[in-house]
């Protein structure tokens, strides 16, 4: 019942979101502040695990890869589809699912709990529209330039641990992230970090939205919405990857 | 003007609006007193729209409020300016922003227009030259009279204070009494405070209506409250000592 009570609420929650807002030009404002908000400030981080991560799977493929029947440009390719496939749209978003998810969660409980949202509720404004609406738009139009980001460092950091640590040669690797290359599977990648960017910052925003209480009760919402979010992600990343590659 | 016809709330099986009827008349201020727990922020809740009635009726100059639909809501509140217990300015914004706000979303000033309203509602409530100071910069005192600009920053026909006295000192409480009595008069606002300070009920109190456990039960103003034989409102105004002394000296005891 509890999971009912739940999903109906936050459909009837983006219903309100998705309706029409009292005036573009201070929506169009608030998106581009997000935008910097959630997205922009995200950049640092992404780009120092993306790098690393992208070393590390170089140097693990190289170490795996001792049979002469494998070709020395496979690192390049594990880490190509590795990075474009998994672990940018993925698990890069887990990881903004936490900074973000909290940051949208926290930012709206309290000003529920201060009764800002009360405030804008009796000005005339559709506030689930004016909070929450810029986060989503803002979330699904910066998550993908991050994540391809991401896959552009994590390979180039595979390309600079690689042949720094001298698991592979610069020529093996670059041939490896050419090789067998399919453009769909960047669509397939792209069509997942835009859903998770979706569920994020709506299931954040819908925990955040229905704080109740004081500052442990948006604590609570906080956690609440990372570890929900994450859930979602995936379960639809196994959703859409049976959608995809079957 | 707004008039509440026999509203009444429950929350579960508790009453805690019981069959209310009041007439808050346009260009006074309107006063709904009462001891904590007896239901008047409620009241004030039904009345903008924050709960909703179980029966009964709202009536905006007319306009029954419950029964509207969303839009024509809207359109009520964007007439009403509230002024929070805690202020409810938003944090993130400047004092200049958060009077700006409601400019931004409904009117089609140009900048130079808004600035000048919002320079005109700081200079009202006397914060004029703190435009750049965040609400975590602000006193308590000073709080209440930025949401007070905020209040009035779009013009509102109806003002709604919750407890706009509490946690202030006499002194900043009757500076801000006195602000939201020459507000009302000045701009012909329909004003409800909502307050358990006997002195804004005596000073600004032009109709007050008191409740007790849910119920409306003396109306009159704040003059004629001192010389009330109601029982339950007598124990309610003189329930401190000084107002006890004051009270014996006034019938000679």
């Amino acid at each position: 019942m509890n999971l009912f009570f739940h999903l109906g609420r936050y459909f009837i929650l983006i219903k309100r979101v998705f309706s029409k807002p009292e005036k573009m030009s201070v929506y169009m404002k608030q998106i581009v502040h997000e935008i910097d908000n959630i997205g922009i400030s995200s950049l640092p981080i992404i780009a120092i695990i993306s790098f690393f991560m992208g070393g590390v799977i170089t140097i693990q493929s190289a170490f795996g890869f001792t049979s002469p029947l494998v070709p020395l440009y496979a690192v390049g390719f594990t880490v190509r589809e590795s990075m474009l496939l998994e672990f940018c749209p993925t698990i890069v978003c887990l990881i903004l699912a936490g900074k973000m998810g909290s940051n949208i969660a926290s930012e709206i409980g309290s000003m529920r709990i201060t009764e800002q949202i009360d405030a804008l509720e009796i000005m005339g404004i559709n506030s689930a529209g004016y909070l929450i609406l810029p986060k989503i738009l803002g979330g699904v139009l910066i998550l993908p330039f991050l994540i391809a980001i991401s896959m552009f460092l994590g390979i180039f950091g595979g390309y600079v641990m690689g042949v720094a640590t001298h698991a592979c040669t610069s020529y093996e690797y670059i041939f490896g992230i050419q090789a067998f290359f399919e453009p769909w599977k960047l669509y397939y990648s792209f069509t997942k970090v835009v859903t998770f960017a979706f569920l994020i910052t709506s299931i954040s925003a819908y925990f955040g939205y229905y704080t109740h209480g004081g500052a442990l009760e948006v604590g609570k919402s906080s956690t609440a919405a990372v570890v929900y979010s994450s859930i979602l992600i995936l379960i639809f990343n196994f959703l859409l990857t049976q959608l995809f590659l079957t | 003007m707004i008039e509440i016809k026999d509203i009444s709330k429950s929350f579960g099986d508790r009453l805690v609006v019981d069959n209310v009827s009041f007439v808050f008349e346009q260009g006074k201020t309107n006063l709904i007193i009462g001891e904590s727990g007896s239901g008047k922020t409620t009241i004030m809740k039904l009345m903008v729209g924050l709960h909703e009635i179980d029966k009964g009726e709202i009536l905006y100059d007319g306009q029954n409020f419950p029964t509207l639909g969303v839009k024509d809501k809207q359109e009520v509140r964007k007439k009403i300016g509230m002024l929070f217990q805690g202020g409810a300015l938003f944090d993130s914004q400047t004092l200049e922003e958060n009077v700006r706000f409601p400019l931004d979303m409904f009117t089609s000033m140009s900048h130079a227009e808004k600035m000048d309203r919002v320079n005109f509602c700081l200079e009202k409530v006397q914060l004029n030259g703190k435009n750049k100071l965040y609400p975590g910069e602000l006193s308590g005192g000073m709080k209440k009279r930025a949401a007070l600009a905020r209040a009035i920053a779009n013009q509102p026909q109806y003002l709604f204070c919750d407890e706009p006295n509490s946690g202030l000192d006499p002194k900043t409480s009757i500076v801000i009494d006195n602000l939201i009595q020459n507000l009302t008069h000045e701009f012909d606002i329909t004003t409800i405070v909502i307050t358990h300070d006997m002195n804004s009920v005596v000073e600004i109190g032009e109709n007050v209506l008191y409740i007790y456990k849910g119920k409306p039960w003396w109306t009159g103003n704040g003059k004629e409250i001192l010389k009330t034989e109601n029982p339950e409102l007598l124990d309610f105004v003189f329930a401190s000592g000084f107002m006890k002394e004051v009270y014996n000296a006034v019938k000679g005891k």
